[in-house]
């Protein structure tokens, strides 16, 4: 390959799967590039971005998050029963449900930077909690009709902002802020430091266990803004929702290109991870492929995508 | 877990001593090396070195750091490939290109940090690689357990069960390990890499009773270490290297530690140092009484503008643990520190800085850079704030600083953006220093500063020293290089066994003097 393909590649190689994938349906599928179609693509794909954008950070700090499916069940709980059963004004349960998110996540980083257990034990211990306090919580029993006593939870799912489905909106907000935070803040660089070498950081002074919680709060929060999405998008919340969640997210990740051992990715990468994943859902559901044989092809695809990228770095 | 594709061997070697190149019994084993260069892209490592080992002695091989003694040792046990050279082992001239080779020679080498796999048990570990197998191709337990045994038997230390977990084992056990590994390989010569550095006294004892009753077998010894008594009671001979060059081969007998000395540092190193004398100021960090258990005790200094205060002491005397601690990067347990004349607590490298500390620790690697980053996100690291706009952090800024370092400094790269782990250790060691020097310290610390670095760099970073001096720093130099810490520190502190034993003062003080102190017990 010539200097100059491969520099191009390097770069532009993961939209290209992209664009290569989205051509495949559209050529097979007359309604897959539809407006409505497009907007649904998003939709979909918001709820598992935004868990995947929150796993992105964790894994770029070298760690891991598994409990981001678990949040996501305990504060639809946390939004389902405030505003049907409690009847709270929804101004109110919205930033208790993020805060929860938050302080859940947080947990998450006291307990890996504090007690230095390993994040994946550390994380699986707190999936496997926080999932238990929502079968408590629910008694196993489903919320429903949550849309009928909110609008702007029905907003949240039907509504358009030009052509924009809301939840696209937040979930590219979401996006634009991410992108600065990492890119242009110090907090960005020296998260990138934690997770390149953790101890040479921190004698550069990098407040690591500083740098950890945040990155596992900021997943937390991620994880109850997708709670929220999923809520407003199914109008009703299970005790097994997001279950399997992290990881389609820690997928989204990969496919984008961050590496696991951290130190190293983009929040664009996990952007694109998202939309392969979604679109792959979408257009097989589209071309009526049996489910069964739908979860075989992602893996497959994701396989395919996983090399094509670590070909770019002669790995 | 247990690898197939490494050597098989036919497990008779091990019961007889029969096999291609030694007759029954035969327990000789001359090695010679002659006029060996290695050279790695421009850097000339060994430059005509010689090694003359004789039957059953046990020879030293000494050089300070960076003299090529480790690159020697893999030359002639296959880990690196010679540029040119010969090798003679019993007379007859040899290629030795692989670890395979050397073990073939039955040369074994025990390195410096144990190459023993902790979760494995020693019988697992002295046959990886080399498991024997029953004739259904299963593992052979049995007979490795019974060989095992006998190996451990051999060594002195037949109590302990081959079964035992190697991470169960103190390091000089684990050692013990090691050394049974080259029994297995039914060795001739062994090399031993700083044999004693991590180990307790007693263990040393068994180490040595180990090594005298292996020669009395007729098993020659290749012993580095910079332990000047532990030569002089156990080695017969003594081959000498500095800058990669061969000084000579003394008998230990006819030298004194004074001549060893001069041999390995030579007298031509003087103009190598720079050290203006320059008028010092007033008192930046002092320190009293800090301790911290198992680590350092009862530790008293200060240090002055525009003064470089050294450390000398046996590598794990406890010299780096105490700049760790003055740092916050460890807990100090007692004592107090004091910048300026005022008490500060110092819990986290983040509040050194805010004293105004910068350290240049001394491993790199693990503790000094993001090998994977480019220089110029390495840079950045502690002084982000300073590049800030707002909130954004300014690229534009930290490349036009970065850039006046890498020209200032001397760094040679392709540019600010070449990733850290493609730089030359000296390359890599003046982008710490920009990087500490971006944080504007009123105290250095400089940890083994030069460890790996060549000589031309080094002398480029002592240069950096004597400018930051003449500034009006503080500066403590911690080296394990003698001649190093005498040529540039105005003071020399000596840390022997965890304690400060003295702090030498004046124009005159001598590598002599000092090295009594740091590597003999005691002082007058």
């Amino acid at each position: 390959m010539s200097q100059n393909i491969k520099k191009f590649y390097e770069k532009y190689g993961l939209f290209f799967i992209l664009f290569l994938i989205s051509s495949f349906f559209g050529v097979l599928n007359n309604n897959f590039f539809s407006l409505y179609n497009i907007q649904n693509i998003f939709k979909q794909s918001s709820i598992n971005g935004l868990l995947a954008f929150g796993m992105t950070f964790v894994i770029l700090i070298g760690c891991i998050d598994l409990s981001v499916g678990s949040i996501l069940a305990l504060v639809g709980y946390f939004v389902g029963i405030m505003l049907v059963t409690i009847k709270l004004p929804i101004a109110l349960v919205l930033p208790l449900g993020l805060f929860l998110g938050v302080f859940l996540g947080s947990l998450n980083g006291v307990l890996v930077a504090k007690t230095k257990l390993q994040p994946f034990i550390a994380t699986l211990v707190t999936m496997t909690i926080y999932r238990g306090i929502t079968l408590i919580v629910s008694n196993g029993l489903p919320v429903r009709n949550i849309n009928n006593v909110s609008t702007f939870m029905k907003y949240i799912n039907r509504g358009e902002i030009v052509n924009l489905p809301i939840s696209m909106v937040i979930y590219l907000g979401v996006f634009v802020v991410l992108w600065f935070l990492l890119g242009k803040t110090v907090f960005g660089k020296h998260l990138y430091a934690t997770g390149g070498n953790e101890e040479a950081a921190r004698l550069s002074t990098v407040p690591t266990n500083k740098i950890k919680i945040i990155a596992y709060s900021v997943s937390g929060f991620l994880s109850a803004l997708a709670a929220i999405l999923y809520v407003a998008r199914y109008n009703s919340i299970y005790p097994n929702a997001g279950q399997g969640a992290e990881l389609d997210a820690i997928a989204a990740v990969v496919i984008g290109g961050t590496s696991m051992s951290g130190g190293k990715g983009k929040i664009l990468g996990t952007l694109i991870g998202a939309l392969i994943i979604g679109i792959l859902n979408n257009g097989l559901n589209l071309l009526g492929v049996s489910s069964f044989y739908q979860e075989v092809i992602k893996g497959v695809v994701i396989l395919f995508a996983v090399i094509a990228d670590r070909k770019k770095l002669g790995l | 877990m247990l690898c197939e594709k490494n050597v098989k061997i036919n497990h008779k070697m091990y019961t007889n001593r029969s096999k291609k190149y030694f007759r029954e019994g035969e327990k000789k084993l001359e090695v010679r090396m002659q006029s060996i260069h290695k050279s790695f892209g421009d850097v000339k490592i060994l430059k005509g070195v010689e090694l003359d080992i004789e039957n059953g002695e046990v020879h030293a091989l000494m050089g300070e750091n960076g003299a090529g003694k480790s690159t020697m040792i893999k030359v002639l046990t296959g880990v690196y490939t010679k540029d040119s050279g010969e090798i003679f082992i019993d007379g007859k001239q040899v290629e030795i290109n692989s670890i395979k080779d050397s073990e073939k020679y039955r040369i074994a080498y025990v390195h410096q940090e144990l190459n023993v796999i902790r979760q494995l048990s020693i019988c697992d570990n002295i046959f990886l690689g080399k498991e024997l197998k029953t004739k259904n191709g299963l593992l052979d337990t049995k007979k490795m357990n019974e060989i095992c045994k006998e190996k451990l038997t051999q060594l002195g230390i037949g109590y302990l069960s081959p079964e035992t977990l190697v991470g169960d084992l103190s390091i000089g056990y684990q050692q013990m390990v090691e050394i049974a590994k080259a029994l297995l390989i039914d060795a001739k010569l062994v090399i031993l890499d700083e044999p004693t550095a991590a180990l307790t006294n007693k263990e040393i004892e068994n180490l040595f009773e180990i090594i005298n009753r292996l020669k009395s077998e007729g098993v020659s010894f290749l012993y580095v270490s910079h332990r000047m008594n532990e030569i002089f009671r156990m080695c017969d001979r003594v081959t000498i290297l500095r800058d990669g060059q061969y000084i000579g081969v003394e008998r230990i007998d006819s030298i004194t530690e004074e001549k060893l000395v001069e041999m390995m540092t030579g007298k031509s190193i003087d103009n190598l140092y720079i050290k203006d004398e320059i008028p010092v100021g007033k008192i930046v960090l002092e320190v009293k009484n800090i301790s911290k258990k198992n680590e350092f005790e009862d530790i008293s200094f200060f240090v002055k503008e525009g003064e470089v205060l050294g450390f000398a002491g046996l590598m794990g005397s406890g010299r780096s643990e105490i700049m760790h601690g003055i740092f916050g990067s460890t807990r100090l347990e007692s004592g107090k520190v004091f910048i300026e004349g005022v008490e500060k607590k110092i819990n986290s490298p983040i509040e050194a800085k805010k004293c105004g500390i910068a350290f240049v620790t001394e491993d790199r690697k693990e503790e000094g850079l993001i090998l994977d980053f480019d220089i110029k996100e390495n840079f950045a690291i502690p002084s982000l704030k300073k590049f800030l706009k707002g909130v954004i952090v300014q690229e534009n800024h930290i490349s036009s600083t970065i850039d006046s370092y890498i020209k200032s400094l001397k760094i040679r790269t392709s540019g600010r953006e070449q990733k850290i782990k493609n730089l030359s250790g000296g390359n890599q060691q003046k982008v710490v220093f920009a990087k500490w020097l971006e944080t504007n310290p009123k105290i250095l610390i400089l940890d083994e500063p030069t460890r790996g670095v060549d000589v031309g760099a080094k002398k480029e970073i002592y240069e950096v020293i004597n400018e930051l001096k003449k500034q009006g720093v503080a500066i403590i130099l911690v080296s394990s290089e003698l001649a190093e810490v005498i040529g540039v520190a105005d003071r020399v502190a000596v840390i022997h066994n965890q304690k400060l034993v003295k702090i030498y003062e004046g124009k005159n003080i001598t590598q002599e003097e000092v090295l009594k102190t740091a590597f003999l017990e005691g002082v007058e």
